[in-house]
């Protein structure tokens, strides 16, 4: 073999023979890297998916068979929350007013307007009007109005400046995140009585003190707020 | 093309159904097709009396129970406390005052927006008017004001007739029979 005059020179097809090119290694690296990053990442993102108002609903205003203007009547009028929600002190639900209680002024005021057109018909009919929920929550959460308003929760505190919306919308995410961050510490949330139907309200600058007077007016047992029974059966 | 189809089949199993978040059950202020009007809630068939109404003296009950014993008569105001005038006043607040203005005057904000004016509380006739009238009108309504019979409980309805009489009172009181009244005029 020794003196072979083909030892010298490399194989006629040496540069065939090469399969990779030299960055084919910075691509293989690169392939290993993304074989762990993109699920991770798709993960991510399906997360983050699962807390943006495309799913959560929060800032959608649904369409409704009457345009009804919360800031016209509480922000304009001043009419008061319970007015038409009567039943947000003593039950679950907060409640939809009757078409009796939109034609206690609708019979004097308005009478013609087209846009009401659909709440005289609802009462001449006696069918209910078909309002969309705004502010849906799955059927595994016992969610109850009246525990929170007889315990320093305003109604703002959850469904926003209502008094300042032409339309209704979804004001909060409606998580279970969102729930637990005031059930975990509720103090800067807790208003007195006077203050729960209030328009606006903006915490106090003593507010940590204040609310933590609150849980001891209202009797709120902190250490049990986050127990899973208190939402779900 | 069928080894790709097969590879898909799994995907199936991965079908979405959220039962347990849109659980099989009527919702509160849902709809139903069993009846004509939509409605899932049904009212209560006429006549039909609430368990415990009788002993909370509500109105619409029989005037006895079942023993034959005379009912507790919710027509019959109850006794006027600083609690009973401070339920009254935010239930006026909430009900009344729309129309009825704040102080009673008769000049609230759905009146001045063109609805028909109701009469002041401070005028001779209601001045003198029983706290029965009042519960009748709450109930029953009057002229254009509709009943709110189904928006204010019996025992809110006194609470706000309480309320009235107060501001009757108060828009009538000599300024001598208030203790200490001109330490708080400007």
């Amino acid at each position: 073999m020794h003196g072979d005059p083909d030892e010298a020179r490399p194989p006629r097809d040496a540069l065939q023979a090469q399969l990779f090119p030299p960055w084919a290694t910075l691509v293989a690296r690169l392939a290993l890297l993304a074989l762990v990053l993109l699920p991770l990442g798709l993960l991510g993102l399906l997360m983050a998916l699962q807390y943006s108002p495309y799913v959560t609903g929060q800032g959608i205003t649904p369409d409704q068979p009457v345009p009804f203007s919360h800031e016209h009547h509480v922000g304009g009028l001043g009419l008061e929350c319970r007015y038409c929600h009567g039943g947000v002190e003593v039950s679950r639900f907060a409640g939809l007013p009757p078409t009796e209680t939109c034609m206690t002024c609708h019979s004097q005021l308005w009478t013609n307007a087209a846009m009401l057109a659909p709440v005289r018909r609802s009462l001449a009919e006696d069918r209910p009007i078909r309002w969309r929920r705004v502010n849906n929550l799955p059927d595994y959460v016992y969610f109850d109005h009246s525990v929170h308003v007889r315990n320093g929760v305003g109604c703002t505190s959850c469904h926003g400046p209502v008094d300042s919306m032409p339309l209704m919308r979804q004001a909060a995410p409606l998580t279970m995140g969102w729930c637990l961050g005031c059930h975990r510490d509720p103090a800067p949330h807790l208003r007195p009585e006077s203050e729960i139907y209030a328009g606006h309200w903006t915490p106090p600058a003593d507010q940590a003190a204040r609310g933590a007077a609150l849980i001891g007016h209202y009797g709120i047992r902190t250490a049990h707020l986050t127990d899973c029974s208190v939402c779900h059966r | 093309m069928r080894r790709a189809a097969i590879l898909l089949l799994p995907l199936a199993l991965l079908a979405c159904r959220q039962e347990m978040a849109q659980q099989r059950r009527l919702a509160t202020e849902g709809t139903s097709t069993l009846w004509p009007d939509g409605a899932a809630a049904r009212a209560p068939p006429e006549g039909v009396v609430a368990q415990g109404a009788l002993a909370r003296g509500i109105q619409g009950a029989p005037a006895r129970d079942i023993q034959g014993a005379p009912a507790r008569d919710a027509t019959m105001p109850p006794a006027v406390t600083p609690a009973l005038l401070a339920r009254g006043q935010e239930r006026y607040g909430i009900f009344c005052a729309p129309c009825h203005g704040p102080a009673g005057d008769g000049d609230g904000m759905i009146p001045r927006r063109g609805f028909p004016r109701p009469p002041s509380y401070h005028e001779a006739r209601l001045r003198a008017a029983p706290a029965a009238y009042f519960f009748q009108v709450i109930s029953q309504g009057y002229g254009v004001m509709y009943s709110y019979a189904a928006r204010v409980a019996p025992a809110d309805r006194w609470a706000i007739i309480a309320y009235v009489r107060a501001l009757q009172l108060a828009h009538s009181v000599p300024l001598a029979a208030v203790p200490d009244a001109r330490e708080h005029l400007p």
